[in-house]
């Protein structure tokens, strides 16, 4: 499988403005307005956020599939949503 | 609906619980309860539920608040004795949360008026303190087909149970009719802890928001009772009654009902009569 790049993901949710937990609570409302499969990229801080959000997005039955760093102190992270429990 | 970064930060700590999430909360800004009482049991109930967003809050009493009642009130302060409990009440919900559209009714429930009151709302809570009003707000509850969730509080004891239409028993399955006038104590007469109430209250609140989510188990079918003295609590399964005479297949209970008022007759110069 090809690596995944940021153009091929066409859901976009940013979560520099909030801090945490409402970073990971923006994340999951976004997630939850896309179909099980759909892919979002998660754009946040680094710091807390990076260390935190992919971890809990995780544990919602997520998948992470990559991590791009921006170089600008901002990551963007490709999930692709899980089945509805 | 789309949340603001307010509301995702101010319902933050209910959308990060798997059991609520997105929906959930959605559910309780659109979900509506009606509050019967804005005393020591509605207090917490109306202070939780506000916070917690449920869209529409109706809160029913026809009192004043009252000194006697800030020992256990806390939805009332000092400054608000001799104001309507409703308006006191509202301004305290609209304090906690301005997205809580509340509705005050300055008036005592009785037959006339409990079913256009009581229709409208998704789920009812019974903070009350007397028999005919619990009576009646089981009655009315079963004849419109609403979930409510009944509690009586005295002294150190507490107990509460949920009625959901179709599922488990009503009150009147449970208790029957009313006691004799004078058989058992009111809040009044017997003393109630100020705490009691807030920790039967809070499982009220607690039983609003599970409905209205869905999340978890009710008490349907089952009376919860907490003896704060012995720090006991209990779960009793109670059976539906076959011959309720409300919530039955044949009932004898058609249109809610008045019964005399106990708790309202009470002489406050004259407790021993």
């Amino acid at each position: 499988m090809a690596e995944i790049s940021l153009d091929q993901v066409e859901n976009r949710v940013d979560i520099t403005d909030v801090v945490c937990p409402v970073t990971f609570v923006k994340a999951k409302v976004a997630l939850e307005e896309l179909d099980p499969g759909d892919l979002i990229a998660v754009h946040m801080n680094d710091g807390e956020p990076v260390q935190n959000v992919p971890r809990s997005i995780k544990e919602e039955g997520h998948q992470i599939l990559k991590l791009v760093d921006n170089q600008d102190g901002t990551y963007d992270l490709i999930v692709r949503k899980g089945e509805e429990e | 609906m789309a949340f603001t970064n307010d509301q995702l930060e101010r319902y933050s700590r209910h959308i990060i619980l798997k059991e609520i999430g997105v929906k959930g909360q959605k559910r309780l800004l659109n979900g509506s309860v009606l509050i019967v009482g804005a005393g020591g049991l509605g207090a917490p109930v109306a202070e939780y539920l506000a916070a917690a967003g449920v869209g529409k809050i109706g809160v029913v009493d026809a009192d004043c608040v009252d000194l006697s009642n800030l020992q256990r009130q806390i939805i009332h302060t000092t400054q608000d004795v001799g104001k309507p409990k409703v308006e006191s009440a509202a301004e305290t919900m609209r304090a906690i949360n301005p997205d809580v559209e509340v509705h005050t009714y300055q008036e005592y429930l009785y037959s006339g008026n409990v079913m256009d009151i009581i229709k409208g709302y998704d789920f009812v809570i019974d903070g009350t303190d007397n028999f005919p009003a619990k009576f009646l707000i089981n009655d009315a509850c079963v004849l419109t087909k609403t979930a409510f969730c009944h509690a009586g509080v005295i002294r150190f004891q507490g107990q509460l149970i949920t009625y959901v239409p179709g599922e488990g028993p009503c009150y009147r399955c449970v208790f029957k009719d009313p006691p004799p006038k004078g058989a058992v104590p009111t809040c009044r007469e017997a003393g109630v802890i100020g705490a009691m109430v807030g920790v039967i209250g809070s499982l009220q609140a607690m039983e609003a928001v599970k409905y209205l989510t869905g999340a978890g188990e009710l008490l349907t079918g089952s009376l919860l009772t907490y003896d704060a003295l012995r720090n006991k609590f209990r779960k009793v399964k109670l059976p539906r009654d076959p011959n309720c005479a409300v919530c039955s297949d044949h009932p004898t209970i058609t249109k809610p009902i008045d019964y005399e008022q106990a708790a309202c007759d009470f002489d406050p110069k004259n407790p021993l009569n």
